[in-house]
């Protein structure tokens, strides 16, 4: 498994986010090492920053992909099946995912939307708590102090507040660590991103701002949210920007990286608009052919990110027999895991809709709770009727 | 026992939360170097630094929501939204995070944030700076809302609101800023009265007559002026508005057999429709006639000529107690 090393040194601070200033960097080009046809390009500010990462650590990187990709077919398979309520898909988003996500120190802590499954894979989540909420037996997946965290947030945007919040905190704390906070390009609309930027940058909070520029925000096109490139935005609030292939996993990990670096030696918050494609719905609820071109499709599709270093592999002749087997053993273990997981999920208990709303007792809750308690009771134990009548 | 005014009470017991714990951290707008505009903050930044009171930029959701990331990492933020009707930009940050963090989460993450909300009418400021939002959070389940109404228990409960575990709003009557009242500085918050409690203010046999905030000292006098026509009125200060100790409020009505609820907030869906339908639901049968409301009116707080006919009054609350007892009032003849 890949884990990031590379931050805990800052050994590379001076790299590009460095020199961008506290204003510049917003209008760099597209970042990018790998093309789409799996060729390793160089890039003279950005190479530096995954010199570190051995051929082992490209094909775990893959291999991530690979899983994720998997969990994320299983899910939405589980969903049609009738096992969850709802799916979100991440389907196309792998490399900005995974290539954030390894970026990360095990003390970092992330605020995350409910796409980013993926995340939550490198954060080592357990798989059975990827699906929890959306079969409808929790409000949460996870403890967020066990994997560091937060559980995912609904409304949109909201959790670039409490990223920026934790952040001071951190700050307070004298600590080095970061919060990292992640989002779609429609939540770069909402008022709760933008004051959040304003508190970043006036706090010089240490947070990263991971906008996942998707292209779709439910049916809303990116045009829709912005008139500008998303990245641009941040330049107005003091906050230096990058722009990242999204399907470009090492791309993807080296802004990371930038951006972890100058929130760890006291630079500040960055913001990393990643460049990507939602290449299935929004959810399982909605039907994309009704909102959008298949040649849009078709194009992206020749983007994919797992398809890209796959081929990058290939190249460097890593891609062997073995390998793929062992990948694909891994893909449908963790596929396994997360199905037998779901099925077997315990049910929850009717009385517990009345656990956790306070820390302490709460006289109107605890009377509510006792009247249909005791409503309850009134059927008697459903095992012991033995008839119909006898049941109501 | 110190003489002192109800905000220099709360700047007293917002100080010893300050030296007590290092996990408690001030926000809001201009209350660092300023003191707050109602200067309730007054010289905290000054003796706890910048990083413990911290004046932050002007955006409500974002002091919400940036207190929610504070508290997930382990600090107690006391929030000062500036006026009552400024609470509204951070409503979704209050109801869907703050109100609901510790139940998402299935209590990993405690949300042990206190909102200071300075409320209410009378001091003749423009529209959005009057206004009586506690309906809303009251009715949002997650929340606790507590009410002050004089400057000891301003004193105390802000302290037991910061200790608190949960979310708590506590509204400040802001026309009572200035009202000074002998307060115990010394008084241990494990043996005060707890904030979930009602108080009895003022006893009495004929009539239940329950109030919040800035309208307990207008009940108490409206008591007074009832007791010279020979009518004994017990005035109920609720404290805390969710949840309301109904208990307290159950005990004197089965004895009065009556029940007048004042607020300044509107009518329809306020805490006074809340609290006449649980006590109709408690002792019903102690009841000697419906309970009756005297509130605000369902309408934009007023320009502030005429902030005085909204809010209930000494003579309206007693026009209330006069229906309550079935005597001669300004509704006579509609009943029925």
């Amino acid at each position: 498994m890949f884990t990031d090393e590379l931050g805990k040194g800052g050994t590379n601070a001076g790299g590009p986010g460095n020199s961008a200033g506290p204003h510049g960097g917003a209008a760099q080009n597209l970042v990018q090492l790998i093309t789409p046809e799996g060729e390793r390009i160089s890039h003279p500010e950005y190479d530096i920053w995954v010199q570190d990462v051995t051929d082992e650590q490209l094909c775990s990187l893959y291999e991530d992909m690979v899983a994720i990709r998997r969990i994320d077919t299983e899910a939405t398979a589980l969903q049609r099946q009738g096992e969850l309520a709802l799916w979100p898909p991440l389907l196309g988003q792998e490399a900005s995912q995974i290539g954030s996500g390894r970026a990360l120190r095990e003390d970092d802590f992330v605020f995350s939307s409910y796409r980013e499954n993926g995340v939550a894979y490198c954060r080592g989540v357990d798989l059975t708590d990827i699906v929890r909420v959306w079969r409808g037996n929790a409000s949460s997946g996870w403890d967020p102090y066990t994997i560091n965290m937060a559980t995912p947030q609904i409304i949109i945007g909201a959790q670039t507040l409490h990223a920026t919040g934790y952040a001071m905190g951190i700050q307070n704390d004298g600590a080095d660590s970061v919060a990292v906070t992640y989002f779609g390009d429609g939540a770069t609309s909402e008022g709760d991103v933008n004051e959040a930027m304003v508190f970043a940058a006036s706090f010089q909070a240490p947070v990263v701002f991971f906008c996942q520029n998707n292209q779709w925000a439910i049916s809303e096109p990116v045009r829709l949210q912005s008139h500008i490139q998303i990245a641009d935005r941040a330049m107005g609030f003091g906050i230096p920007s990058m722009r990242v292939d999204g399907n470009d996993v090492l791309a993807v990990l080296a802004a990371t990286r930038v951006a972890l670096d100058r929130a760890r030696h006291g630079g500040g918050p960055t913001f990393i608009e990643a460049v990507t494609y939602r290449m299935g719905p929004h959810t399982t609820a909605d039907d994309p052919t009704r909102y959008r071109d298949a040649n849009e499709l078709e194009d992206w599709a020749a983007k994919d990110p797992i398809a890209r270093v796959k081929a990058l592999l290939d190249r460097k002749g890593l891609l062997s027999e073995d390998f793929e087997a062992h990948v694909q053993a891994k893909a449908d273990a963790v596929a396994r895991e997360m199905r037998a997981g779901c099925i077997n999920m315990p049910e929850p208990e009717p009385l517990d809709i009345f656990k956790h709303v306070y820390s302490t007792p709460n006289s109107w809750l605890d009377r509510q709770q006792d009247h249909y308690s005791r409503y309850l009771a009134s059927f008697g134990d459903p095992a012991e009727a033995t008839s119909e009548e006898g049941a109501r | 026992m110190t003489q002192m005014t109800f905000a220099r009470a709360i700047n007293s017991g917002l100080r010893k939360s300050l030296e007590n714990d290092p996990k408690v951290i001030l926000m809001g707008e201009d209350i660092g170097a300023l003191g707050g505009v109602f200067r309730v903050t007054d010289g905290l930044q000054k003796d706890f630094g910048e990083h413990r009171v911290v004046d932050t930029p002007l955006a409500e959701a974002a002091i919400m929501g940036t207190a929610v990331g504070l508290a997930y990492r382990g600090y107690r933020p006391v929030v000062e939204i500036q006026f009552d009707g400024f609470i509204y930009p951070a409503f979704d940050q209050i109801v869907c995070q703050v109100a609901k963090l510790h139940y998402r989460t299935q209590g990993a993450v405690k949300m042990p944030i206190t909102i200071r909300v300075p409320f209410g009418g009378g001091i003749g400021s423009p529209e959005h700076h009057s206004e009586s939002p506690e309906a809303y959070f009251t009715h949002t389940s997650g929340l606790r809302v507590i009410s002050v109404s004089n400057p000891q228990d301003a004193h105390t409960m802000i302290q037991q609101a910061i200790a608190s575990d949960d979310p708590v709003l506590y509204f400040e009557p802001k026309r009572r800023y200035h009202d000074k009242g002998e307060v115990d500085e010394s008084l241990d918050l494990s043996t005060a009265l707890s904030m979930e409690k009602a108080r009895v203010v003022t006893e009495g046999t004929d009539v239940t007559l329950v109030a919040y905030g800035p309208l307990v000292k207008t009940a108490r006098d409206a008591a007074m002026a009832a007791a010279d026509e020979g009518i004994s009125v017990e005035v109920i200060d609720l404290r805390s508005l969710a949840p309301v100790d109904f208990t307290t409020v159950e005990a004197s009505v089965r004895k009065t057999g009556r029940l007048v609820i004042t607020h300044e907030a509107g009518q329809s869906g306020g805490l006074g429709a809340e609290v006449a339908a649980s006590i109709t639901e408690r002792c019903f049968y102690h009841l000697e006639t419906a309970p009756v409301r005297v509130t605000g009116f369902d309408i934009p707080y007023p320009y502030s000529k005429l902030e005085m006919h909204h809010l209930p009054g000494l003579d309206r609350i007693l026009d209330g107690v006069d229906r309550a007892l079935g005597r001669p009032n300004s509704l006579s003849g509609l009943e029925g």
